[in-house]
């Protein structure tokens, strides 16, 4: 085995997954966290792509109630679809190892918002361990199995989009060998959260989180870095640690891994050690309010530095307490949709309607910017069709006929299903119409599969679901499905006519990504 | 080999290769026993957008990032993105771009990125067969011979 490895942070999540006998990975796609699946995949583990990341998280709870060691994957967002399962599985817990690999995006470098993931694991109960570079993601994600497996509980690996897609030096360790799942064990009151068993298993949740505490003030999750003197000392965790390091060389630093729950009295005694101590984090202050809950004498960043990623010249100014204005970053070439990208032509014909579009997220978000700006609203995935039955609900009659949803494939598959459902159930007067972008892949995020593209995540034959068939079933009153690229007028024809009746209706916009065809066509001569 | 930290900026835009020798540099530090570290932004970058990587090397490197301004060398693949990009250049950096190529020199136009990283080569102690290795690692095979002349072009260049 090559032990010295030179890998990114996805990479080590998914090799350290393979090295602990995870038995099954399942997520859902999104920048950062992509790859970490699909080098599963590469580096032998089974692999899977759900509909969505509440679908994925109920996957990998179902594997860990029969003991398994399983990771689901998904970025920062995701989680929030994930919720539910989360909140809840916190409170049964499961015997198996259970670690939820999230992927955060301070600066937005591919999402749309900040959110810190830490936050919905105070909330939800659960202990997150904050990997700050590739050879901790490795470590890392062995150390959170472990836990899972110690304490009976989901745990969360926080990664940040730095830390995935940064590449550093990573030692691998041993191959574990484990025992595969022998049969199903009856623990009904582990397992089945109806309130009486629920209460009981809310305060077991507790009484976890407090035993989790206990380990880790002593725990080698967290370390301390001695400085030249006792004049600074640092809090920090996951990537601003080696910012400190680069900032602030003379600086005593208690790096921590395991950032809930946290160590509060080591935090206490290193405050204490040093004239001044600074909390330096990226995103959300979840160290230094917890600081400030326990009396713990240190300082903040500036409300300025909550925004975005940090680098070694902003840890610079949090220490000198720096205020002034900073540099914005210059405006680089922004990303278009590809010469000859099929949803060109869509948000053509809708520029020129003058439609009022209730978007979606994808590459085809792009049509918001010129030379289309034809996109009026987006917020998550799936809420185009929402969004849109709540526009014709509230516009007037001339406004409403100017509504329609765009949402592509993946898209529809995630979440966009259950719009059709409320669209069916509380049909709008002036009817509706969805358009669904299928460029049969899941462009936006690199090219993956998903349940209407007929393949899994290893590119193998799977059922196919069709989009027309799933809108049909549920009671849509037209489902058309165009060529873009051959029939334009046509397409325009047929929206225009749909917008002026009152009917239900879905324009499936069928024609392949040109990306995913060339993927193909790679594909095709590697297999031959 | 002292512990300062060799910071290198590759910037151009989706689609020129600036992953790919940017790859190859720190593929070609990492074969040498230097501790290196990679960073970029990508994720759009399919659709002709500006891409950016960074490599640091040395004895040891902390942050993946190169600090703005301390590039020791800054690599541009396309010249509009010269100004997006110069900030990042250190006081006393070395800034190399496309326009240093000679682009009749070069059998495939589309090794121009392993050109201009031979170019970079000439000015870094990296030993040659870590950069054959790195080349030979991160490139296919039917490409291979090609992108070794255009780095043996870019690497005679320092003038
Ligand atoms: C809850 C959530 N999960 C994942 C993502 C990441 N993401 C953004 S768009 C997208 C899917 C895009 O695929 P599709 O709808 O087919 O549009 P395309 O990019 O192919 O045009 C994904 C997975 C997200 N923004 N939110
Ligand atoms: S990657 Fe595909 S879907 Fe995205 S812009 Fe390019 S052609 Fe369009």
């Amino acid at each position: 085995m090559d032990k010295r490895l030179f890998l990114s942070g996805n990479e080590a999540v998914a090799i350290a997954a393979k090295d602990a006998g995870v038995s099954l990975g399942v997520g859902y796609p999104g920048t950062p966290s992509t790859e970490i699946l699909e080098n599963f995949a590469e580096f032998g583990g089974r692999a899977q792509w759900a509909p969505n990341e509440k679908v994925a998280l109920e996957v990998a709870i179902g594997a860990a109630f029969c003991k398994s060691r399983v990771i689901s994957t998904m970025k920062h967002v995701g989680l929030n679809v994930a919720a539910d399962p989360l909140y809840t599985v916190a409170y049964s817990g499961t015997p198996g190892g259970l670690v939820c690999v999230v992927a955060d995006d301070p600066g937005m470098a591919s999402s749309q918002n900040e959110q810190d993931t830490r936050r919905h694991a105070v909330a939800a109960g659960v202990p997150v361990l904050e990997p700050s570079d590739s050879q901790e993601a490795y470590d890392f994600t062995i150390k959170a199995i472990e836990l899972a497996e110690k304490f009976n509980t989901l745990v969360i690996l926080r990664v940040t989009t730095r830390i995935c897609h940064s590449k550093c030096i990573v030692e691998r360790a041993e191959k574990v060998s484990t025992e595969p799942v022998k049969e199903f064990i009856k623990d009904i009151k582990n397992r089945v959260m109806i309130p009486a068993y629920a209460r009981m298993a809310h305060r077991k949740m507790r009484q976890r989180l407090a035993d989790i505490q206990a380990i880790n003030e002593e725990s080698d999750f967290n370390k301390i870095i001695k400085g030249a003197n006792d004049e600074l000392g640092i809090i920090c965790s996951g990537i601003s640690y080696v910012h400190c390091r680069d900032a602030a060389p003379e600086a005593n630093i208690l790096k921590i891994g395991l950032t809930y729950p946290l160590p509060i009295e080591k935090m206490r005694k290193f405050a204490e050690s040093v004239k001044r101590c600074v909390v330096v984090e990226e995103g959300d202050p979840h160290l230094y309010e917890a600081c400030k809950v326990n009396n713990i004498n240190v300082e903040g960043k500036d409300e300025m530095y909550r925004f975005g990623e940090l680098d070694v010249n902003r840890v610079k100014r949090i220490l000198a307490k720096d205020t002034t204005p900073e540099e914005p970053p210059k405006p680089g070439k922004p990303p278009q949709l590809c010469v000859g990208c099929p949803h060109r032509i869509s948000y053509e014909i809708l520029r020129d309607l003058d439609c009022i579009v209730s978007g979606d997220i994808g590459c085809y978000t792009l049509g918001v910017l010129p030379p289309f700006q034809a996109i009026d609203a987006v917020v998550c995935m799936g809420a185009s069709i929402g969004m849109g039955l709540g526009m014709r609900a509230s516009l007037p009659e001339s406004d409403a006929r100017r509504v329609v949803s765009v949402i592509g494939d993946s898209t529809f598959m995630h979440t966009g299903l259950n719009g059709i459902t409320e669209m069916v159930y509380n049909r709008p007067e002036t009817g509706h119409l969805v358009i669904i972008l299928d460029n049969a892949t899941t462009a936006m995020t690199g090219l993956q599969e998903h349940p209407g593209t007929g393949r899994k995540l290893d590119y193998t034959t799977a059922n196919k679901i069709k989009i027309e068939d799933s809108v049909k079933g549920l009671g849509v009153d037209h489902c058309d499905v165009v060529d873009p690229l051959k029939d334009k007028d046509g397409l325009k024809a047929l929206i225009e006519k749909r917008l002026a009746s009152n009917d239900l209706s879905v324009i499936v916009v069928r024609r392949p990504c040109i990306l995913a065809l060339a993927k193909d066509k790679k594909m095709a001569e590697k297999n031959a | 080999m002292d512990n300062k930290v060799v910071n290198v900026t590759f910037a151009g835009l989706g689609g020129q290769g600036v992953l790919k020798v940017s790859d190859i540099l720190a593929d070609a530090a990492f074969l040498a026993g230097l501790d290196v570290k990679k960073s970029e932004v990508h994720g759009m970058s399919q659709r002709g957008g500006s891409v950016c990587s960074e490599v640091r090397y040395g004895a040891e490197v902390f942050s993946p990032m190169v600090p703005t301004g301390s590039s020791d060398f800054l690599v541009v693949l396309e010249e509009t993105q010269v100004v997006v990009n110069d900030h990042k250049l250190a006081p006393t950096g070395v800034l190399l771009t496309v326009n240093d190529i000679d682009m009749d020199k070069l059998s495939n136009k589309k090794s121009m990125n392993v050109a201009l990283l031979g170019f970079l080569s000439s000015y870094l102690d990296i030993p040659e067969e870590c950069w054959t290795k790195a080349l030979k690692n991160n490139l296919p095979e039917k490409i291979q011979e090609v992108n070794f002349e255009a780095f043996k072009y870019g690497a005679s260049l320092k003038k």
